[in-house]
C-alpha cells in the first residue's frame, strides 16, 4: 500500500504536491483542468493588506526552457481575499497555504493577524523574496539579520505554522535558511525566481517594461535543486522543493535532495494538468521502487 | 468550458509572406467558440514552454473544426507553420470573451482591422447580421481578401499603396468618409488608438481586441493585464486580464 502523505510540522498532507504561489491564482481558474482534490496543498497567489497594482505591461517574456516574470504582486488584498478566495478553496479537500507579502513589517504583521483568525487557512508562506517589487519581498530575504528579524515578528503574531520562502538571489542560501530556522520558522521553501533580463535585439529595448524580471522554468531546476539539497542540510525544519518541476521525476529529484514536499510552478502555464499528473507519477515510481511511504525517499541521496 | 487537447491538423497553406492558415480539428473546443475568441498553441518543444495565443479565423460548431491565419513571429510559429494534415498540435480553448453579436440588423458596423488583426474579422464578419463595412489594413500583400467577399462592403488600404488607398485604415475611412453606428476592432495598438479616437469623436461604440505577452492563458498568472479606467473585478485595481476580461473590449474601458 502506497502512502503519499506527508506530515508538514503538523499539517498533514495528502502528498507531498502543491503549486506554487503566483502561478495557479486561488485555485479557481486551474480547477477546470486539475481536480484541486487531488493536490495536497494550494498555495495562493501572495495577498498584501492592501490591493496592489502590479508592474506596467509587458509583465512576461519566454526564454530558453525558461521564463521572465514581473507581475509585482498585483492582488486585491486581504479583504477581497478573506471574501472571494478563501470561500471557495474551503470547498475542496486540500489544504490551503496562503502565500503573504508586505512592502514593511507592519503590512506583513497585519495580514498574518488577519489570517490567524481563518479557519480555512492551513499555514502560511511568507513571501520575502520576489524580485519585482523594490520595496519589501528581496529586501526581507537577502540579509540574514532581516530574515531573522522579519521571521521572528511574524512567528509572534501568527497562530498558523509558517513557511518561509526563500529567494536563490544570495551567496550563500544555507545562512538564510539557519536565519530563518533561527526566527522560528515552521518550514521554509525555495527558490523564489531568479533575478534575469532579456533584451529585445531588433526593437533595442527590454523585453519586460520593469527591465528585470524572475526567471524561472526548467532553466532553473539545477540551481534549485542544488539550493534545496544545501538548505536540507543547514536546518532540521522541513524544506519545501521548486523550481521548474515538470513531471514526478522532476519533483523526485528534490524529494531525494531532501525536499519533504514539492511545488509545481511555470509547468503549469505549459500544461495546466501538471500538478495532478505529478502525484500520480510520484505513486507510479514508488511502486517501481517498491517504496512505501514516500517520507522515506526525503534526502535519501546523501 | 475549455479543453486542453491534442488537435489534429486537417490542412496548412501558406497564404501570404509569412502567414499561414492551418484548419484544426478541434471537436468542443470549435463548438462552444465564438468570434473574437482564441486558442493556446503549445509546442511540441518543452524548450519552449509558453503558449501562444492564436485569434480564431473561423468556426465551424458543427463541424468541429477551427481555422486560425497567423503570422510567423518566432520559433514557436515557425514550429507550427512547418506542421502538415495528420500532424497534431497541443491546444487549449477556447479562451477569452469574445466580441458581442447582438446587434440590430438596422445597424450599420464598421468592422476595422489590420495586419495580422484582420483573422478573426473573418469569423466576426460571418456571425454578424447586421450592415457591415470591412476595412481592412495591410502593409502590402494583402490576405484573406477573397474570404471576405460577399460579407459586407470592403475596403483595403495598403502602407505601400500596392492595392486599395494608400496609407492606413484610417486613411482609408477618412478618404471615403465612411460611417457607422459601431465598430469592431482588431490591430495593433497605434491603430486601436485611433479607432478608440474615431470613436469618442462620432460618439459610437468601439470594440478593440487587444493583444498582450501571456503565460497561462485562464487568467490566473496576472501576466497579460491592460491598464483599465474602471476597477477590475479580479484585483480590485486598474488591471484586466486581455485572456480572461477580454481580449475585447469596449474601448471606453481601457487605456490605450
Amino acid at each position: 500500500m502506497i502512502d503519499l502523505g506527508i506530515d508538514l510540522c503538523g499539517v498533514k498532507l495528502k502528498n507531498p504536491v502543491m503549486v506554487c504561489s503566483g502561478t495557479f491564482g486561488s485555485g479557481a481558474e486551474y480547477s477546470e483542468f486539475v481536480d484541486l482534490n487531488r493536490l495536497g496543498a494550494v498555495v495562493t497567489k501572495g495577498v498584501a493588506v492592501t490591493p496592489w497594482t502590479g508592474n506596467p505591461a509587458p509583465r512576461i517574456a519566454e526564454t530558453p526552457s525558461g521564463m521572465l516574470n514581473a507581475i509585482g504582486l498585483q492582488n486585491p488584498g486581504i479583504d477581497v481575499f478573506e471574501e472571494r478566495d478563501l470561500p471557495y478553496l474551503a470547498q475542496f479537500d486540500t489544504r490551503v497555504i496562503v502565500n503573504v507579502c508586505g512592502h514593511s513589517e507592519e503590512e506583513y504583521i497585519a495580514c498574518v493577524k488577519r489570517l490567524s483568525e481563518n479557519d480555512t487557512v492551513d499555514m502560511l508562506e511568507i513571501n520575502i523574496s520576489c524580485p519585482n517589487v523594490r520595496e519589501g519581498g528581496i529586501a526581507f530575504g537577502t540579509d540574514p539579520k532581516a530574515v531573522f528579524a522579519i521571521t521572528n515578528a511574524i512567528k509572534k503574531v501568527s497562530a498558523k505554522p509558517v513557511i518561509m520562502k526563500l529567494s536563490p538571489n544570495v551567496t550563500d542560501i544555507a545562512e538564510i535558511a539557519r536565519a530563518a530556522e533561527a526566527g522560528g520558522a515552521d518550514a521554509i521553501s525555495l527558490i523564489n525566481t531568479i533575478t534575469g533580463m532579456k533584451i529585445d535585439v531588433e526593437r533595442q529595448c527590454f523585453a519586460l517594461a520593469n527591465r528585470t524580471g524572475g526567471l524561472s522554468g526548467p532553466a532553473i531546476r539545477p540551481v534549485a535543486v542544488r539550493m534545496v539539497y544545501q538548505a536540507a542540510h543547514a536546518v532540521s525544519v522541513p524544506v519545501i522543493g521548486m523550481g521548474g518541476i515538470t513531471c514526478a521525476s522532476d519533483a523526485l529529484e528534490f524529494i531525494l535532495a531532501g525536499a519533504s514536499a514539492v511545488s509545481i510552478g511555470t509547468a503549469n502555464f505549459h500544461n495546466p494538468c501538471t500538478a495532478a499528473e505529478v502525484v500520480d507519477g510520484i505513486a507510479d515510481y514508488m511502486e517501481r521502487h517498491h517504496t512505501d511511504h514516500v517520507q522515506s525517499l526525503v534526502g535519501a541521496v546523501k | 468550458m475549455k479543453r486542453y487537447v491534442n488537435a489534429g491538423v486537417i490542412s496548412q497553406e501558406e497564404i501570404a509572406q509569412n502567414i499561414f492558415s492551418m484548419w484544426l480539428d478541434a471537436g468542443q473546443i470549435a463548438a462552444g467558440a465564438v468570434p473574437g475568441q482564441f486558442i493556446s498553441l503549445y509546442s511540441a518543444d518543452a524548450s519552449r514552454l509558453l503558449p501562444r495565443p492564436i485569434s480564431l479565423c473561423e468556426i465551424d460548431r458543427e463541424g468541429g473544426r477551427l481555422r486560425i491565419v497567423y503570422r510567423i513571429a518566432g520559433a514557436g510559429t515557425r514550429e507550427f507553420s512547418q506542421l502538415r494534415a495528420g500532424d497534431a498540435v497541443r491546444i487549449l480553448g477556447p479562451l477569452g470573451n469574445g466580441y458581442p453579436l447582438e446587434e440590430k440588423d438596422s445597424r450599420h458596423a464598421l468592422l476595422i482591422a489590420g495586419g495580422i488583426g484582420v483573422p478573426p474579422m473573418l469569423a466576426l464578419a460571418k456571425t454578424l447580421q447586421c450592415r457591415k463595412t470591412i476595412i481592412l489594413g495591410y502593409r502590402s500583400e494583402r490576405f484573406l481578401l477573397q474570404d471576405f467577399q460577399g460579407l459586407g462592403e470592403i475596403v483595403t488600404a495598403t502602407e505601400d499603396g500596392s492595392a486599395g488607398v494608400k496609407g492606413n485604415v484610417m486613411d482609408a475611412i477618412a478618404a471615403a468618409h465612411i460611417t457607422g453606428d459601431v465598430i469592431y476592432s482588431c490591430g495593433p495598438k497605434p491603430m486601436l488608438r485611433a479607432v478608440k479616437d474615431l470613436a469618442m469623436e462620432q460618439h459610437i461604440t468601439a470594440w478593440v481586441s487587444l493583444e498582450e505577452r501571456m503565460a497561462c492563458g485562464i487568467g490566473a498568472c496576472l501576466g497579460c493585464v491592460c491598464e483599465s479606467t474602471d476597477v477590475d473585478a479580479h484585483s480590485h485595481v486598474h488591471n484586466k486580464r486581455v485572456c480572461k476580461d477580454g481580449p475585447v473590449f469596449d474601448a471606453r474601458e481601457v487605456v490605450l
